[in-house]
């Protein structure tokens, strides 16, 4: 029997069963022999990824960011491969209550923002990283606020951003961190009232979600993978079901450029969340290191 | 609109229904065409660059503004979408001979996107249920319901002697049990009814509701002057039940709404003609107008049917003799229903009237049977096949 071409995948909903069974005999269909592993928590999906449990990763930013530094430092080759047409150029927004007078990151100064789980990239490290880089000081300047949902899951679960928002209609916070299209979203489904909110800050473009290798991959079998995904069509009602599910219309080639932001928030953020991921990402290379000695 | 298009928003947000407007003008663009979007509203920007990327679209800000580049997410989500039919049932081809499971709940005549789930619809064959007289018989149906509580004078006197309002009693416990069947029948065969024969589960779910109306009103009859209801023999349910058993839609809709509820037509008109008081003759009265158009479905349908399969009559006489098999060993027409129809058509216990109650009960026995031969002749019977299979109609009469 042949070995088929495994994913790591975190279950962050039960719909990533659906989505991942989906793909696999979608892939089957082509001749492509895929197999999937769940993990509960990225931090558990990256060390099954250095312990070739799988062959590539379906990876928050904030686990590639992990995984290309944990590489690195292991002197090997990690890539970014492909990604969804909808992970790319997104940004987050710092929101507040329209009649509160709050219009920019300075206007924070002695208020308190609400933020998503300490590891959500988009409602947590990239908005705290950009009062940081504004010269406020986190917990001193501005007090930071943790609406945890799933930590582990790296905000995939939206939870935490709803509930920042409820806090910041309920009057319990002064701002609300969450990406752009949430507020969209929040105001579409009445969690924030058209016109009650008014968005202090935006930051800038960041990239998302992306499919991960380490050197270690068979590079033709990852590049037939690659070609598959991209070949898939939003007209094709067979896969339509897929996309929609997994949030895209097209799957477009990996790029590495969004993620300054974001590794600038690994290596500055004075925040518990990003510590965590400091001294696991810490961790992980000694483990390594100590296995190879 | 060519590539350059501009759409003004004013001060409408795209949290505000925005997106209506800037889809109607992205609509009108060819895939890669550039739509630049105006307006006042806070963060429009951002919800735009959200919706779009959303969507499918490419957006970027130019001079104060967005410009949307039209993706073909929208097209691409329609492509091998199938019109299911025809709405209009008289027009050609609208109702199809085998829709497609995928077309699921979907209205006859809207147009489906592909890749729909398959639902199971065992009755998906416009032979085995169709009938152009669906829609005419629904549209009489709609008009025909009435309210139990105005359409029937339930303050109007009952004088008859005790004993005969037993009789009634007697026979309205029976009536009850009956429609039960004639509900459940129809409303078991109704969630297997392909949706694409709209005409057809419409007919179906009208004449439950009637059954419902009628179950209410023979009950509210028999608890006018009792406490309590008559009694329900095993005679009577085992003939039922073999209604309930019957799996085949063909061979219910014949034994139930040509066989039984034929022979119920005229239990009915009987009890309008014969009943001892008004309230009982105008529920009789009322029942038996929603019967006759229950029978006349069934025999439209299956004449349709059996005119389009020449087998179809042999399996409705097998059905009858398996029936009449099944029954020939039970009581058949309970012995208490039975008295019960002699007495209430007599009125008294006066000898003379008994005789002419146990006249008419005879007369009634042998209306069913005309009626149900007329009927089994015209589903295609020689006169005589069809006197023979009428005599082996169950006597429950149902």
């Amino acid at each position: 029997m042949t070995t088929p071409f495994t994913l790591g995948a975190v279950a962050y909903d039960p719909k990533v069963v659906t989505i991942w069974e989906g793909f696999k005999t979608w892939l089957e269909t082509q001749d492509f022999a895929f197999d999937f592993v769940l993990y509960s928590n990225y931090e558990r999906q990256v060390e099954g990824h250095f312990r070739g449990e799988y062959d590539v990763a379906w990876n928050s930013p904030l686990a590639w960011v992990q995984v290309r530094r944990i590489a690195e430092a292991l002197g090997r080759n990690a890539s970014g491969f492909c990604m969804r047409d909808t992970d790319c150029d997104l940004t987050s927004l710092l929101v507040a209550r329209s009649d509160s007078g709050i219009a920019s990151l300075q206007d924070l100064r002695g208020k308190t923002v609400g933020v998503g789980a300490p590891d959500s990239p988009q409602a947590t490290l990239i908005p705290l990283l950009a009062l940081q880089e504004a010269g406020l000081v986190l917990g001193e300047d501005v007090q930071v606020r943790v609406f945890d949902v799933l930590f582990g899951k790296h905000g995939d679960h939206v939870g935490g951003e709803r509930d920042a928002a409820r806090a910041l209609m309920a009057g319990e916070i002064d701002a609300a961190a969450m990406i752009d299209g949430n507020h969209l979203a929040f105001t579409a489904e009445g969690t924030l009232p058209s016109g009650a909110t008014t968005i202090a800050f935006q930051t800038p473009q960041y990239d998302h979600c992306i499919f991960t290798a380490l050197d270690d991959v068979d590079p033709v079998v990852c590049e037939r993978f690659t070609e598959l995904l991209l070949a898939q069509r939003y007209d094709d009602p067979i896969v339509r079901p897929l996309l929609d599910l997994e949030g895209l219309k097209q799957w477009k080639p990996g790029r590495l450029s969004g993620f300054a932001q974001l590794e600038r928030s690994v290596d500055d953020l004075s925040f518990s969340g990003a510590q965590t991921v400091r001294d696991f990402i810490a961790a992980t290379i000694a483990e390594h290191q100590d296995g190879t000695r | 609109m060519s590539a350059g298009a501009v759409v003004n928003l004013g001060t409408l947000g795209m949290d505000q229904g925005a997106h209506l407007l800037v889809k109607r003008a992205l609509r009108a663009l060819p895939t890669g065409g550039s739509l630049r979007v105006l307006g006042d509203a806070p963060a429009l920007q951002i919800h735009l660059g959200a919706w779009a990327r959303a969507q499918g679209h490419g957006c970027t800000a130019l001079a104060g503004a967005c410009v949307l580049t039209r993706g073909n997410a929208d097209q691409g989500r329609w492509h091998g979408a199938e019109r299911a039919g025809g709405v209009d049932p008289s027009q050609d081809n609208a109702v199809a001979a085998h829709p497609s499971s995928r077309w699921g709940l979907a209205a006859r005549g809207a147009k489906v996107e592909a890749g729909g789930p398959a639902f199971h619809f065992p009755l998906s064959d416009k032979d085995v249920v169709w009938t152009d007289d669906a829609a005419r018989i629904y549209a009489q149906a709609a008009a025909a319901q009435w309210d139990p509580a105005v359409a029937i004078d339930w303050q109007a006197e009952i004088a008859h002697p005790e004993e005969i309002e037993d009789a009634v009693v007697q026979v309205m416990t029976y009536l009850i049990e009956n429609e039960v069947a004639a509900l459940m029948v129809p409303s078991r065969f109704l969630t297997q009814v392909h949706p694409h024969f709209r005409e057809i589960l419409q007919v179906l779910a009208i004449q439950a509701a009637d059954e419902a109306r009628h179950i209410e009103v023979f009950t509210r009859r028999a608890k006018l002057r009792r406490p309590e209801l008559g009694l329900s023999t095993t005679g009577g349910q085992v003939s039922l039940k073999t209604l309930l058993d019957e799996p085949d839609f063909a061979m219910a809709t014949f034994l139930l709404s040509v066989l039984g509820e034929g022979s119920f037509l005229e239990l009915l008109r009987f009890l309008h003609r014969h009943a001892p008081d008004p309230i009982t003759r105008q529920v009789a009265k009322l029942s038996a107008q929603d019967e006759a158009r229950h029978v006349a479905f069934g025999m439209a349908h299956l004449c349709r049917h059996a005119s389009l399969d020449p087998s179809l009559t042999g399996r409705f006489a097998q059905a009858v003799q398996r029936r009449h098999a099944e029954l020939q060993h039970s009581a058949g027409l309970n012995e208490e229903v039975f008295d019960a129809l002699i007495l209430l058509a007599a009125g008294s216990w006066e000898p003379a009237d008994i005789a002419m109650g146990w006249e008419r009960v005879q007369e009634l026995k042998a209306s069913m049977d005309h009626g149900r031969q007329v009927r089994l002749r015209r589903l295609g019977f020689e006169p005589e096949r069809a006197a023979e299979l009428s005599a082996l109609h169950t006597r429950n009469f149902m």
